[in-house]
């Protein structure tokens, strides 16, 4: 008995095998492979076009994959209708009915059960979904009385008041003033540990998929590239492609000269030799990317320090607790660095024409295939 | 918002031309309803209730217009509401303005002559012939009040369709995709989503086509042959025929009265059930 929970538990709740979705010559996802875990945060994060919308929806049961199968709960669910599933979607722009007061928008889904559950008891999840969301008392409004955010309140309510097994969510933050969209990814992830429910998230925007996801599945042209924790994905990108989605990132192309374990020495277009940690294998004389994030980057005022790469600062941008230099150098050309507020503050700030030189830590630059 | 008086300047035209072609002959029609008949027919002013009182003698036609009237409003609703649902919701977007500028085609030919066809199609030598050799018995069709009702559908149908069409196209695809989301089969979301949303276009269609038949003349005198008759008909003898100027006055002013009457009860009717929602403005 207790095995078989335990079994139960270790099982995904969603699944894909070998999913795709065609229409007709144009491929929307292709081959996705990827089990979602019982109680997980997971985004699927890419570009428009890249597959993550389409993938959401054979969950939701709006599309049907056109190949492999996509599983819910151990059970495939191909030719299972959307209004079968066990499953409740935030739409991006809502789709709140406008015919309905908020209450009635909440109590939608609950109304569909059949046996239909008693009108007391409809009450009362709904009061409990409005308190959970914020929206106390707010269940007599019209939809068109509420403001952006808290309809986007009224989304969620609708959708989790049916305790499905897994909530979709399409971009539903795209729609909020950054302010509110903060207060939100916040928000989404204390209900997603308070509730137990596992959440999939589609976005566009690796800022918010950072900071909610357990873990990340990133989609490009249909296919998945890479799949991992935050901080996987920042620190052991699979490719350039990955790490130019997440975070920001400067780019030397080049080629491999020589492997020692996983570090690796890059020439690069101009001749310069670059070190770095290579996460993924690559033989010597294979296209490659060295990736080298702002942020890891320190500048010290004067010319050419010992090991130390000789810089013109060209820009400089305040960015409020950072402040984002562009540099150019002779061998690797222009590139951007970050000097958090505290640091630049002891130094003294750099103006642009000024003299520096660049160093990072050993190990900092990845070397990635290029693609 | 403050307006200056150059935006009251774009009511002019329409202002003046209700006042013109409205007001004022509703005035005189009014007037002419309290006068007396002269010897030779025609209008000599009088103060009278006597047209009034004599609005009995046409019973027959209010009593036509107001069965058939809303019988016919809601004959072309059950005909349109599938028909603007097949074309808004069903019909392959790239055949969808063809189908629409089917739905008008007829349009583009006189009602009169339209409704001639009819005279024939429902006549001895149409349908009830083609039933008759069917072996299903030989109706008498033309000049029953059956007939009225099918010229009405036939002549009154785009003007139903089209409201419906608009509010069903309008229709937020992905609020059908939410419904279904939250465990509503097909049929229910249309109960529940589709039907609650199109019913702007429904009220607007009913008011357009209800309005406009109880003014009806043309399809009861050509297809009713003067047992179905409207007020509309009993309008055209008593100003053409008899002359009868201060009665036919009385039965107009009555007319728009009973118009007033059923048009507030209907639009009172339609609020209470879309219950202070906004976006059932009528027409």
């Amino acid at each position: 008995m207790d095995e078989d929970r335990t079994t139960r538990a270790a099982a995904p709740i969603a699944e894909f095998r070998e999913a795709g979705k065609r229409y007709g010559s144009v491929v929307a996802a292709e081959a996705l492979s990827l089990a979602i875990a019982r109680g997980e945060f997971l985004s699927f994060l890419g570009p428009s076009g890249c597959g993550k919308t389409t993938a959401l929806r054979m969950l939701a049961g709006f599309e049907a994959p056109t190949s492999g199968q996509v599983l819910l709960d151990g059970r495939v669910v191909n030719d299972v209708p959307a209004y079968r599933r066990p499953v409740n979607m935030v739409f991006q722009h809502y789709a709140l009915f406008p015919h309905l007061t908020v209450a009635d928008n909440i109590a939608y889904g609950l109304r569909q059960r059949r046996p239909r559950p008693p009108a007391a008891e409809i009450a009362r999840a709904v009061d409990a979904a409005l308190e959970l969301v914020r929206l106390p008392g707010f269940g007599r409004r019209r939809i068109w009385e509420m403001s952006g955010g808290q309809q986007q309140r009224v989304a969620l309510a609708r959708a989790i008041v049916n305790r499905p097994k897994l909530l979709l969510l399409d971009e539903p933050l795209a729609a909020l003033d950054r302010k509110l969209r903060r207060d939100m990814q916040i928000e989404l992830q204390g209900l997603q540990r308070q509730l137990g429910i596992t959440f999939v998230l589609v976005t566009h925007d690796q800022e918010e998929a950072l900071s909610m996801s357990d873990r990340i599945c990133i989609l490009r042209a249909g296919r998945i590239v890479q799949v991992g924790g935050p901080r996987d994905l920042y620190d052991r990108p699979a490719n350039r492609y990955v790490a130019d989605f997440i975070g920001k990132s400067n780019f030397f192309e080049g080629r491999v000269a020589a492997t020692d374990g996983d570090r690796a020495t890059l020439t690069l277009a101009g001749g310069r030799s670059l070190d770095g940690r290579m996460p993924v294998p690559l033989q010597p004389g294979a296209a490659a990317t060295a990736s080298l994030r702002p942020e890891q980057i320190v500048l010290t005022r004067g010319p050419a320090a010992a090991g130390g790469v000789p810089v013109r600062v060209a820009n400089r941008i305040f960015l409020g607790e950072h402040t984002e230099y562009l540099v150019e150098s002779a061998g690797l050309g222009g590139f951007l660095v970050l000097v958090p507020r505290q640091a630049e503050a002891d130094a003294g700030a750099l103006e642009p024409g000024d003299l520096a030189t660049a160093h990072w830590p050993p190990g900092a630059a990845l070397i990635l295939k290029a693609d | 918002m403050r307006q200056g008086p150059s935006a009251w300047l774009l009511l002019v035209p329409a202002g003046a031309w209700l006042l013109g072609m409205l007001v004022l002959p509703l005035v005189v029609v009014v007037v002419f309803s309290f006068g007396e008949r002269g010897a030779a027919g025609g209008y000599v002013p009088a103060f009278t209730f006597a047209n009034y009182l004599n609005l009995g003698a046409r019973w027959a036609a209010f009593r036509n217009t107001l069965t058939l009237a809303p019988l016919g409003t809601l004959a072309c609703l059950i005909i349109a509401y599938p028909l603007a649902y097949f074309l808004a919701l069903r019909a392959p977007a790239r055949w969808r303005t063809l189908l629409l500028i089917l739905v008008i085609v007829p349009f583009w030919t006189s009602i009169l002559i339209r409704t001639y066809a009819w005279i024939f199609l429902l006549g001895g030598q149409g349908i009830p012939a083609l039933l008759e050799a069917l072996g299903l018995g030989a109706p008498r069709l033309i000049n029953t009040p059956f007939a009225v009702l099918v010229g009405i559908v036939y002549g009154y149908l785009p003007l139903m369709v089209f409201p419906i069409y608009v509010s069903l196209e309008r229709l937020d695809r992905r609020l059908l995709e939410a419904s279904a989301d939250l465990g509503s089969p097909p049929w229910r979301a249309f109960l529940q989503v589709t039907l609650p949303l199109s019913l702007p276009g429904v009220a607007t269609g009913c008011m357009l086509v209800f309005i406009l038949l109880m003014g009806e003349f043309l399809i009861p005198a050509m297809l009713g042959g003067g047992k179905v008759f409207f007020v509309g008909n009993a309008l055209v003898d008593l100003f053409l025929q008899s002359r009868n100027w201060p009665f036919g006055a009385a039965v107009a002013a009555a007319l728009v009265l009973v118009m007033l009457v059923t048009v507030t009860l209907y639009m009172r009717l339609v609020r209470r059930w879309a219950g202070g929602r906004d976006d059932v403005s009528l027409m």
